[in-house]
Parts: C-alpha cells; structure tokens; sequence
C-alpha cells in the first residue's frame, strides 16, 4: 500500500474504512483457531517457521494451505500439491465474478489490491454494502470499506498462523489437534449444501475421495473434487429437464 | 544437506505457484470486467458445486481410514466424532461449535479407551 493516499483521504473514506473495520470484527474469532491449526500443520509438514508464515501471508487462503501441506507431506509431485491447492481455491472465481462487475471503475492498482484480499469473509460483507440501501459507491468510499473488512482479516489470519507455527512443534500427539482440520471443513461445508444437485455432488465427492485414496501420485483429492462439480451439474441438469417435462 | 535443500527449493515453489495462482484466479473477473458484460453461464452454473465437492472431498478420507486402512466399524473414534460433529455442523453451522464438539467426543472417546 502506497501512504501517498492517506494524508488526502476525505473524512468520508475513512469513515467508510472504520465501519468495514468495526463489520468484520464478529468474524475474526471463528478464524482464529483455523490459523493456529493451519500454522501447527504447516510446520508439522516440514516449513520452517519463514516459509510457513509467507505462505499463510500470500497465500491467505486456509483450506488451500492445508490441503497443500498435508500433500506435500505424504510426497505427493509438486504439480499435484499446486493443483489440488489451486481446485480447493475454485471457488473465489465465483466471488471474482461477482465482485469484478462491482468494482468495473477501479483503477488496476486498486484491482489488484482487491484481487489479494478477496475472501468468503470480504466478499459476502461488501457485496451487502454495495446492493444495499444505503449502497456505498464501490469505486469510491466503498472500496475503503472493503480495505477496513480484508486488514483486519488478513492481519488476524497471519497473527494466529504465527501461534500455531510457534506453538506447532510443542503439540503433544495426544491431543489429536490434527482432527480438528477434518472438523473445521465441515463447519464450512453445510452452509454450502444447498439443494439436491449440492447434496449429490458432496456424495460422488465422498465417494470418490473414499475410493481415490491409494491412486498413484496422491491425485485423489483433485479427482474427487473435479467428480462432485460434474456430478452436481448433471444432477441440477437431470432435475430442469424433469420440471420441464413437467410443465408441458 | 542436499535432501534438505531439495525439500527447500520444493517448499518455497509450492508456495509461489499456489500464491500466484490463486492470486490469479482472485484477479481473473475483477481484471476481465471491463472487456466482458458477463460470467460464462457454463462456468456459473459448475462454480456453484465448488464448495460442496472441495470440502467433502477433503473431509471424507480423514474419517474413513485409519492409519492407511479403511475403517468403516465402531473401532474408528475419528469416524463416530466426526459424524457427532457432522450433526452439529448441521443444525448450528457454526465452525466453532463443531471443532468443539468434534474435538470433545473424539477425547472422550480415547479416554473411554484407556479406562477399559
């Protein structure tokens, strides 16, 4: 971030960076435990505490990092690692889209400012700000919004990566920490059911991921991944033509 | 040493390709949206099952098996305080409750275990 901007910054930007900040607040204690999970994974894996902390701070992106760390463990190819990271993270295509028409009148520095910070979190608070009622402009006071909702975030994501990248060499085994990785997609994964075709494609995922997990280079993950996305568009495709049929 | 500096070099790659990458597709429509009116309905439509596959794809072997082995019986503690958890998951769909509840059954479990 260039400082050039911020002696100039109207008292209405800053107003609109105070209350992102003040939005996102809530959200911050539910991530807290994922970074300290991710970090004890992460150097479980073998990343010193440097690499381990660059990746929480560029990557900025848990379940990506975790699934990466755990591959890289079990010696799976560097391309399958990067790959499987790169499906997990599929999803912010999504929120680009979304966003991307929101911010069409950003200069490209601010676009790319953008672009890092974009999470399930930043995402779904902005996008509440610039469809609401009292809408704030997103190429004007609501893109400082958006910055006040991603520092915080990412500076919590990093800080308590650090605890669990400190702390991770003293976990003793017993506690099965590394279960709660498991858990912590799952809390993340009802919200997102939603709907047969959803329901399907989570099982052909399961299926498959069951199925997959001894195949050669440790390509499971990504096979199932890709399997519950074709699964679930076939099954939201069977579903519209049985309405339609019947319709007529 | 050179072991160790391989696993470094392999380290530090995973970490710029996964950054760059998702950087990329973090960017792709926000930089696009000046030459494109609208997403692909083909890729909205697949986008839409992302979540749902990705994470049950991640969750479902850590229950299942067992030190490498499937274990779909009563004797895997991961599989029973997993689906505990499940059910929490589901009627609260809050992350925290289920790491909780998760974590607490799966302890309770070995210390079953070890009083037996």
């Amino acid at each position: 971030m260039s400082r050039s901007g911020s002696s100039r910054l109207s008292s209405d930007s800053r107003a609109a960076f105070r209350s992102g900040v003040r939005d996102v607040l809530p959200a911050l204690p539910a991530n807290v435990p994922f970074g300290v999970i991710a970090g004890v994974a992460t150097v479980g894996a073998g990343f010193d505490p440097v690499q381990a902390t660059a990746f929480a701070g560029m990557l900025f992106a848990g379940a990506a990092q975790v699934a990466a760390v755990e591959l890289l463990g079990q010696n799976a190819p560097i391309a399958v690692v990067v790959l499987t990271a790169l499906v997990v993270n599929l999803r912010y295509l999504m929120y680009s889209a979304s966003l991307g028409a929101h911010f069409r009148d950003l200069s490209a520095r601010w676009k790319v400012v953008v672009a890092f910070f974009l999470l399930d979190v930043t995402y779904a608070l902005s996008v509440a700000q610039f469809e609401g009622r009292d809408r704030l402009d997103p190429a004007g006071d609501g893109r400082w919004y958006y910055l006040g909702t991603a520092i915080p975030l990412w500076a919590a994501w990093v800080g308590s990566s650090v605890v669990g990248i400190v702390f991770g060499a003293r976990v003793p085994e017993g506690w099965h920490l590394d279960f709660a990785i498991p858990l912590l997609f799952m809390g993340l994964l009802f919200p997102a059911l939603d709907g047969r075709p959803s329901y399907l494609a989570a099982g052909a995922a399961a299926v498959l991921a069951v199925a997959g997990f001894g195949l050669p280079f440790n390509v499971g993950i990504l096979v199932a991944a890709l399997g519950g996305i074709v699964a679930g568009v076939l099954a939201e495709g069977v579903g519209a033509r049985r309405e339609g049929a019947a319709e007529r | 040493m050179s072991a160790q500096s391989l696993a470094d070099t392999s380290i530090w790659l995973v970490v710029l390709a996964a950054s760059v990458g998702t950087f990329a597709i973090r960017l792709s429509f926000v930089a696009l949206f000046g030459r494109l009116e609208e997403v692909p309905p083909g890729l909205e439509r697949a986008l839409k099952f992302v979540p749902a596959a990705v994470l049950t794809a991640l969750v479902a072997p850590r229950l299942v098996y067992l030190d490498g082995t499937l274990a779909l019986g009563v004797g895997n503690d991961r599989l029973l305080a997993g689906a505990l958890a499940a059910v929490v998951a589901w009627r609260t769909e809050s992350m925290l409750w289920t790491i909780v509840a998760g974590m607490a059954a799966l302890w309770t479990l070995k210390w079953l275990a070890l009083g037996l």
